[in-house]
């Protein structure tokens, strides 16, 4: 699943243009993480790539097929979009029937629904509330089931929008290992957030974009550690960058994000002196 | 960012947008009186030019030419129901007179819907909130006409997203015969009232928590006052209803009708 | 005295078979800035809502004990009573504001109380400045990002010119920049006006270092209460998966590896960086 977006521009019905030119090739089995300022057209060019919306000039290419020429459902089918707020796509009576209804949209057999449930319910450990109305159950639970519905055709890629807003810290350590899971079996990830302390732990490739364009495309690892453009967007460096910018003078490497990375390199340092 | 722009309201200032909407309202109400009165077609010729200076002092010309658009096609249908009835009722014979009488009728009809636009098209919702405050009009009822203005278009917003994250999951709204079109819509009709409902309950809970009924004698942030240019429009009400009157009583039979200036 | 005073508090929701809140005791002392957090649902926004009395009077249910906010007892005086003692600023932003500007928004509550007008003028303005709106404030909520929304709640209430303000995970819409400079306006009027504060937050390595005061909730029991140095450094706080702020975890990492580190815990990356300059300067 190659998505390739060639000088992408929108427009908005009120002339707003929130996409002034975008360029960017995501390739399988990528995990890529969108930033910017709110207003910075993140979640409008994400909506290009299963043709919620389609480019004013420019074209987007998903797997060689232009999306102006192709339907949402047809596109949905391989591309998976997970909503902000569960509760702007949950409606069912039960758990059981929420996962199903794309299911059924894609018209797949019904031993194949079934079995599919099953296998989404387990993968997010939501198997107990099968039967349960979706709207009983808690905020984080809400946003699992949403993520389950999707998951359940098995979609090559997904993207995931603002998918830490309003989650704790276990929510968003799951939430981690989910994404880890999907990338051992070859899935392409893309999420759109502004959630630094995330991506860090993350480490993924990281498109930063600003005003309609995008700014900066590289390993998280050198965007999240560039102090003089994330203060450009708005963006605050992650707390263990925050760390080493301060400790540069020691001969530290600025380019780290990760604790683990940050012990070893604190550690080799004191080794190194002590010679 | 979305389609609903249109639908979020903006504060515009002109002399005509910061008139006080109570006098505002009253000038129209004087214009629909008059024009109910008057039913031929010079007087309403008059009334209808009269709005021009409003609608250019305020800058909504274009938005006024639309309003006018869209009555155009009720306009054409009174105008030819008019011609039709006269020519059924006269046993088949049309005078050049009855095609003024429709045409004056219809004019009554335009003068109507522009006046009422020119009133809504120059106040901005919140004067129009504050001055339902002001009126001794229930607080809760001008609280929720305001709070409808502000949530309609999040609402509208809502509804986009909603779609959108339905379409996302392979729901094709205009697939299938017509009930099952109407059936499509299930999927965002459920999430939109849920969500409306949760919205005003948390809305509920931010009112109560800022002492909402906590007394009976509530005050106000703003106070409309009169300005000069409120006494003028007065002024100008004054005026039109005295013209008006004198007209009305010596001259109404006299109103030459356009057809007699033509046999002329 | 004790500005909020909470005895054996237990409170289940209408038709809830669990208690919310269970047998839940708390001080706190005029002037406190106090942080609260904890795992989603374990009770934090229902004790906020105790607070100005939501919980029992909008929400009914069966409450037991004892609260005392401002010298009043929530039970026996409405929220609309409370509301010039207690503040409440809520999660959304978008939800909290209803009118059509700002500054009649913000002058909502005072409006509610019947307060003249010359005076809610200068209420409104004073509480427009304190959080930093004061030049955007005939704009319409439309028209202003979320953290700037979020400012006029906080204002909306500050002009009541309550004692105490809660504020229920108020950033969590918000990017990280916008919600430190939420947390400045909070910490400014904390310290200058003297205004008691409730914070209840999921990101620690932001709103740590402002206070000594730190509740832990979970299953609606209050889990540890103190100082935040204390309470995060110790193993168990992590177990209830609290987000402890990378800066003390690695802190105790380095720690556990030999290093020789400052005895006080840091509870942000600068506190970290300082002290590893220091002790690194010594090798």
């Amino acid at each position: 699943m190659v998505i390739t977006a060639e000088d992408v521009h929108f427009s908005y019905p009120n002339n707003v243009e929130a996409l002034k030119g975008v360029s960017l090739q995501i390739k399988d089995g990528e995990f890529v993480a969108i930033m910017g300022q709110n207003g910075a057209g993140k979640s409008t060019l994400v909506k290009h790539f299963n043709g919620l919306l389609k480019p004013s000039q420019g074209s987007v290419r998903v797997d060689g097929v232009e999306t102006s020429k192709t339907s949402v459902a047809a596109l949905a089918r391989n591309v998976g979009f997970v909503f902000q707020n569960p509760d702007h796509q949950l409606f069912s009576e039960t758990v059981e029937d929420e996962i199903a209804f794309a299911l059924k949209n894609f018209g797949f057999e019904q031993e194949v629904i079934e079995k599919r449930i099953t296998w989404a319910l387990n993968l997010l450990s939501l198997t107990q509330y099968r039967k349960t109305s979706p709207f009983l159950l808690s905020g984080g639970e809400r946003k699992r089931v949403a993520l389950a519905s999707v998951l359940a055709w098995d979609p090559q890629m997904l993207i995931l929008d603002e998918p830490t807003i309003g989650q704790d810290h276990e929510q968003k350590e799951k939430l981690r290992q989910f994404i880890v899971q999907m990338q051992t079996q070859k899935k392409t990830v893309v999420t759109v957030t502004h959630d630094v302390e995330f991506v860090a732990e993350c480490n993924p490739r990281v498109v930063l974009m600003k005003e309609g364009k995008i700014v900066a495309d590289g390993p998280g690892k050198i965007i999240l550690t560039n102090q003089q453009l994330l203060t450009e967007s708005s963006i605050v460096l992650p707390q263990i960058a925050q760390i080493f910018t301060k400790l540069t003078s020691l001969g530290l490497p600025k380019d780290i994000i990760d604790i683990y990375e940050a012990k070893q390199a604190i550690l080799q340092t004191k080794e190194s002196k002590r010679r | 960012m979305s389609v609903f722009e249109g639908l979020r309201f903006r504060k515009v200032y002109s002399p005509i947008h910061s008139l006080d909407p109570r006098i505002k309202f009253i000038y129209v109400i004087v214009i629909f009186v008059i024009a109910i009165i008057f039913w031929q077609v010079i007087p309403l010729l008059i009334l209808f030019f009269m709005q021009l200076p409003f609608v250019l002092l305020a800058r909504v010309q274009k938005q006024w030419l639309r309003s006018l658009r869209g009555a155009a096609f009720l306009a054409t249908f009174i105008f030819l129901l008019n011609i039709l009835a006269t020519y059924i009722s006269s046993g088949f014979v049309l005078l050049a007179f009855d095609f003024e009488r429709a045409f004056a009728l219809t004019l009554r009809f335009v003068v109507l819907v522009e006046s009422f636009s020119v009133f809504f098209l120059t106040t901005s919702p919140d004067h129009l909130g504050l001055a339902l405050e002001e009126t001794r009009v229930p607080y809760e009822f001008a609280f929720a006409f305001t709070t409808a203005v502000r949530f309609v278009p999040v609402l509208a917003e809502e509804a986009q997203t909603i779609m959108d994250a339905q379409k996302a999951r392979g729901l094709e709204l205009e697939k299938g015969s017509l009930l099952k079109r109407i059936r499509n819509y299930v999927p965002v009709l459920i999430p939109l009232i849920v969500s409306a409902i949760r919205r005003s309950l948390e809305l509920a809970e931010a009112m109560e928590s800022r002492a909402w009924g906590a007394t009976k004698k509530r005050t106000n942030l703003y106070s409309l006052r009169l300005h000069r240019g409120d006494f003028a429009l007065i002024a100008i009400i004054i005026g039109i209803i005295i013209v008006a009157a004198y007209v009305y009583i010596y001259f109404f039979a006299s109103i030459p009708a356009i057809t007699q200036f033509l046999q002329l | 005295m004790a500005i909020i005073e909470i005895k054996n508090l237990t409170y289940t929701y209408p038709g809830a078979t669990k208690p919310s809140i269970n047998d839940v005791s708390l001080k706190v002392e005029k002037g406190e800035f106090v942080l609260i957090t904890g795992p989603s649902g374990c009770g934090k926004t229902t004790l906020c809502r105790c607070f100005n009395g939501l919980v029992p009077h909008f929400y009914q249910g069966e409450l037991k004990g004892e609260i005392s906010v401002a010298g009043l007892e929530t039970l026996k005086h409405h929220t609309h009573e409370m509301a010039r003692h207690v503040g409440l600023v809520f999660q959304n932003p978008e939800n909290q504001l209803f009118a059509l500007s700002i500054e009649k928004d913000v002058a909502f509550g005072l409006e509610n109380l019947g307060v003249s007008q010359a005076e809610m003028r200068q209420k409104v303005d004073w509480a427009l400045h304190q959080t930093g709106i004061y030049d955007i404030r005939e704009r319409s909520p439309h028209e202003i990002s979320g953290g700037q929304q979020q400012r006029v709640a906080i204002a909306s209430v500050l002009a009541m010119q309550p004692e105490v303000i809660v504020l229920d995970e108020p950033t969590s819409f918000l990017d990280p920049l916008s919600a430190e400079k939420i947390f400045e306006v909070i910490y400014e009027l904390n310290r200058k006006q003297g205004i008691t504060v409730i914070l209840v937050e999921h990101r620690l390595d932001l709103t740590a270092k402002y206070t000594d005061h730190l509740i832990v909730m979970d299953e609606g029991k209050i889990f540890f209460e103190g100082d935040p140095r204390d309470i995060l450094n110790s193993e168990q706080t992590r177990l209830i998966g609290v987000g402890i702020p990378k800066a003390t975890l690695l802190y105790q990492m380095l720690k556990k590896d030999g290093l020789n580190l400052n005895k006080t815990t840091p509870l942000a990356s600068e506190e970290l960086a300082d002290q590893l300059l220091e002790a690194l300067k010594k090798w």
